[in-house]
Parts: structure tokens; sequence; C-alpha cells
């Protein structure tokens, strides 16, 4: 596969990331050189073979619907890089 | 008395039986933290004396008698220190995974493990450096210090969880925690001469340890001795409600199990990795060493084939990162952690080229909210080039388009290879081969290099892919005085079998648990 620099591009934007100019030659050329080697991958034949996102058998577990106690608000905020003291607070979502 | 030559259950039985109380013994710990780490760089926080001395102070109150109900239960290792690495939460306390992104984040919870460790009256002493997010093989990806090999301080102490591994190596602490996703345990105890487990996908809870690859990840017990790593895991295994993929099942008493006879166990040798080519032969014959030993004590050797074992790394390298990319998604700056000041939310103050001067960036014209500016300004900024790369890898290869070529197509390749453990389990008891393809390495060796650096896990990412239990067995030291090692596997929640294995290993004098000499 070979990647180009419009291709990690998208791929930043997607992932919310910022990349100038120069670090996206280095970016996008070390990420070529983990593609050379995981392309391997596509020599396996995995004709009828199930695939498996998990090493232990998963199934929802689903507890019953009682009130349990949660985060104290204050706790939550806590973190937060700014607040009201009520609610996390953040730039404007459309702008 | 010199404690850090005890194993950390002697200590305990000392601290037991009021020969030594647990203050004495982790004001001796702290103290031979704050003169040896300057040397080592081992942990990231030590913890705030006064708090960690109270706190060995109510242990020994309980010890005594004068306080009920302190403790959930009492354990050999009751009044021990322990050394966390700082990928596990610890309420009030910083919990940084290395990262600029974390430095200051304090969690409003303790870690399931931690607070195991903590009910049974083990004592924290401080949080240990680690790759950013868990993510290396050299500790060298941490933003925040250098961590070195207390055996040769310019080697590294290997990674992720090097700082636990750097903590026991130089005797700062007789316990240490650590996490491993693809051999982030097993590697660095490996490269500092002590043990460590991983344990089967799901017996440790991962309520509190800060996710990288959530199909791969497991918290896993460090020490000197098998015995006290047995010890450790029976305090953190088990249960809880509060991790979907916790195990709900009955275990095993592992201290007790240590003394299984080993008479008639059938230990299969893997040709795919004691024939790789990358392998030093020091290490060859530390596994030649381990299966006389092996001989001796009655087990039969076997020899086993991984045909897929070829293509472990790259399946790796695709799915931890693919579900990094999704995990570190959380990392936007609104209610926790780092946030780019104001006046770089917009990306032309942002990007500068070498010589200072503004440049284009990937955004191009897609003008982004004034929130996204924050958040990809917060994250550009607060994360390493390592973790950026992995998102970057994890986002493409789940892309449109690519999925299925990459992610699917390593999922299956994942089944292929379980499926080859599975047909080895049938002939043997346990598997025995490297950790890893050489002893440490010189610190900025690898760190330019990703894909050699990638390499080098080709022996331990198979464990969590599947979801066994591994664990790291020290195995003597080589010409140039760098500990060798081992590595033990056994199916999923065989521990007992696994620690027995070690166990016996070690008292039949594969190696003697040592402290790296630091002046």
């Amino acid at each position: 596969m070979q990647l180009s620099r419009d291709d990690v591009r998208k791929v930043a934007a997607l992932a919310k990331l910022e990349l100038s100019d120069s670090q996206l030659d280095d970016v996008a050329e070390k990420l070529r050189n983990v593609l050379r080697l995981v392309d391997q991958l596509s020599q396996v034949d995995t004709t009828g073979v199930e695939e498996m996102a998990h090493p232990v058998d998963v199934h929802s577990v689903t507890r019953g619907d009682q009130i349990q106690a949660g985060l104290p608000r204050e706790a939550a905020l806590r973190n937060a890089p700014q607040t009201d003291g009520e609610f996390f607070l953040v730039p404007p979502v459309l702008g | 008395m010199k404690l850090e030559n005890l194993s950390a259950v002697a200590l305990g039985k000392k601290i037991a039986a009021r020969e030594i109380s647990c203050r004495e013994a982790t004001a001796y710990f702290l103290q031979r933290s704050q003169e040896l780490d300057p040397q080592v760089g081992a942990y990231i926080s030590l913890l705030d004396e006064s708090a960690v001395l109270a706190e060995a102070q109510r242990v020994d109150q309980h010890l005594s008698g004068k306080v009920h109900n302190f403790l959930a239960k009492q354990s050999p290792l009751t009044g021990v220190p322990v050394a966390i690495k700082d990928v596990l939460c610890l309420e009030g306390w910083p919990t940084t995974c290395g990262s600029r992104m974390l430095k200051e984040y304090r969690p409003p919870y303790t870690a399931t493990a931690v607070d195991r460790l903590q009910q049974a009256g083990l004592v924290v002493l401080g949080k240990t450096n680690m790759d950013e997010f868990a993510m290396g093989s050299s500790t060298e990806n941490s933003a925040l210090g250098v961590t070195r090999n207390p055996w040769a301080l310019d080697r590294t102490p290997g990674g992720s969880s090097g700082g636990s591994a750097a903590v026991l190596a130089a005797g700062m602490s007789p316990l240490a925690i650590g996490s491993d996703t693809g051999g982030s345990v097993r590697q660095p105890a490996a490269f500092c001469g002590v043990c460590g487990l991983k344990p089967t996908y799901g017996l440790i809870s991962r309520w509190g340890l800060v996710a990288y690859a959530s199909s791969l990840d497991q918290v896993g017990p460090m020490a000197h001795h098998v015995e006290d790593v047995a010890a450790l895991l029976q305090i953190m295994a088990g249960h809880d409600p509060r991790d979907s993929t916790s195990l709900n099942v009955a275990l095993p008493d592992y201290v007790q199990q240590l003394d299984q006879p080993l008479d008639g166990l059938r230990v299969g040798i893997v040709s795919e990795h004691l024939h790789h080519g990358s392998l030093d032969s020091q290490i060859v014959s530390a596994v030649q060493q381990a299966c006389r030993l092996l001989q001796e004590l009655g087990a039969r050797l076997v020899e086993i084939h991984l045909p897929h074992s070829a293509h472990s790394v790259a399946a790796y390298y695709v799915i931890a990162p693919c579900e990094a990319s999704s995990n570190l998604a959380r990392y936007e700056a609104a209610h926790y952690g780092f946030r780019a000041p104001k006046n770089s939310d917009h990306q032309s103050v942002t990007i500068r080229d070498a010589a200072g001067r503004q440049s284009a960036s990937n955004l191009g014209s897609n003008e982004p909210s004034p929130l996204e500016r924050m958040m990809i300004a917060s994250r550009s900024q607060g994360l390493g080039d390592e973790v950026k790369r992995r998102i970057l890898l994890g986002t493409f290869a789940l892309s449109a388009g690519y999925a299925d070529a990459y992610y699917k197509q390593a999922l299956r390749v994942r089944r292929l290879i379980a499926q080859d453990y599975q047909s080895a389990f049938q002939q043997v008891d346990v598997l025995l081969g490297p950790v890893a393809p050489s002893p440490a390495y010189v610190l900025g060796e690898k760190v330019d290099d990703p894909v050699q650096m990638y390499l080098g896990d080709l022996f331990t990412v198979e464990a969590n892919l599947v979801g066994l239990p591994a664990l790291s067995l020290p195995a003597g030291m080589s010409n140039s005085g760098l500990p060798l090692a081992i590595q033990l596997q056994a199916p999923q929640l065989q521990e007992s079998r696994l620690l027995a294995t070690a166990h016996q290993l070690q008292r039949a004098g594969l190696f003697e648990p040592q402290i790296a000499p630091l002046g």
C-alpha cells in the first residue's frame, strides 16, 4: 500500500490531529514503513476464517435497572480545563 | 538489615511477626528510592512521604490489633511496599500515563487492581515511568523523563513498564505492578532481570487501567521471586462487576500450588521462536539451560510448530493501533486533560516550520469550528509522536475502503494464531521460549525507527492476541553483564501451572534474584 502525503493529510483530519508540511513527510515515511511490515497479512489465506475481535467469549453484560450512586458533580468537574462550577465549558460548537 | 535482599513474602512474614514494622519497611524503601532514583529515573512521582508513612502506620495499627476492619483481607504481602505503573488510577494522585495530555490529571477513583492491593495492606510508594499510553518498548516515548536500566545506565530498561522493572532491579521496592498489551510487562522484566506475569485476559480487572488496546490490555504483577508474583496475583485477580470483560471464575490458591510436582509435564519448544534469525545466541543458551533443568524436574520436551507465528507482529500492529485510535479519541480536552492555551487554538499560530515561519497544515481550507480547533490543538500539542503515529495508523486501518484489508484481515490472522496455540496445547502443557530477541539495547538505538522497535515484540505479542498467561523469568547474565530471560506460556487460566513451573525453575537454580549494584 503506497500511502501518499495526501492520504496522511486526510487521516490526520479524521483523527483530529494537525501536522505541518514538514511533519507530514516524516510521518508519511514512518507509516509507509509500518504498512510495509503489516502488508504481509494479505499473503495469508484466511478463506472461511472467522474474525477474532476478542480473546475470550464476550457478550453484553447488563445489570438490573437500579439507581446507583454516581460520581459527585464536584469530583466529575475537578479535572476539567474550564467549568462554571456546574457544567464543562468549551469554545462555541458552531462558529 | 538490607531489606532489598529479602523476598516480598519473607518481608511480609517479618512484618506479620512484628519483627519489623510496616512503617520501618516503608521508610526504608522510600529512602532507597529517594537516594537511587536520580540515577535511574524509574518514578514519575513518589507519593507524599507523610501520607505514605501514615498509611503504613495504619497497617501497623491493624497488625497490632489497635484498629479493626481496616483491611479487607490479609495476605502474605500485607505491609509490603509496592510501586505502581502510572497507567493505573490512584484517587487524588496524578496518573499521567507518561503523557503531557494527563500530566495534571488526578483521577476521582482508584483502579480495582490497586484498590485490592491497598485493601490487603500493601503500601503504594510511587508511580512509575512508562512509554506514553503504554505505546513503546523502551520507555523512551515517555513525555516525563528518561528511565535507565539499573544494570547498565546507558541502556533501556525496556518498555512500556520500564519504570516498574527498573524500580525492582534497583531494589527501590520489593514489588511493582505493570501493564502488558504486547509484552509491556514481560520484556522490561527480561531487560531488568526480574519476573513479570501477563495473566489470562480478563483475570485482573481493567477498571481504572487507562486503555490502550482493550482486547489486549492486562495488568501484570512484577517481582524478584515467582512466589511474590503469585501472591500479588492472588490479591489482584478476581471478578469485578465494573469491568464487563472481567472473568467470573473460581480462583485457585496460586501460592499453595507453587510446589505441585512437574513430573510428566510436557514442555513445548516453539521451533519458529528458538530458531528465529534475530535471536541472540546467549538467549538460546538460556532457553536450553531451562530445558535441562525442567528435564531434571521430570518434564518432557516436545518440539512445537506455530505456523502463523511469522505474522504475529503484523497482526498486532494493526489490531492494537485500531483499538488505540478509538480509545484515544477520548482526549479532546473537554472533561479532563491538557487543553491548548487559547491563543494557540488557531492552527495558523501552532504550526510553524523549522525556520519559525507559519506553514500550511493538513487542515487546509476545511474551516473547523472553535470547538474543533480547541480539540485539534490540544491533541496535537498534548500527545507525543509515537502515540500520534499509532492513532493515525489505526484511523487509516479502520477507514472506509481499508478496514477489510487491514483490520478484518488482522482479526482473521489472529484467529489462525489462536488455532495454532490450541493445537499446540493439545500436545503440551506449557511453552518455553525467549521473551525478546536480545538483551537490553542502548538508549536511542531504535527510537527513530518504529519498525525496528516493533520487531522486538515478536515473541510476546501472541500471548496478548490469544489472551494467554505468559511469564518472563530471569535466566542468568550475558557476557557483558546484562540480564537474560526466558518466557513460559500456558493455556488460558492455567496461571497455577505457569507459576509452579517458574517457581521450581527458580529453585533449581535457573537464576538467583539480584539487585543491580548502583553506586
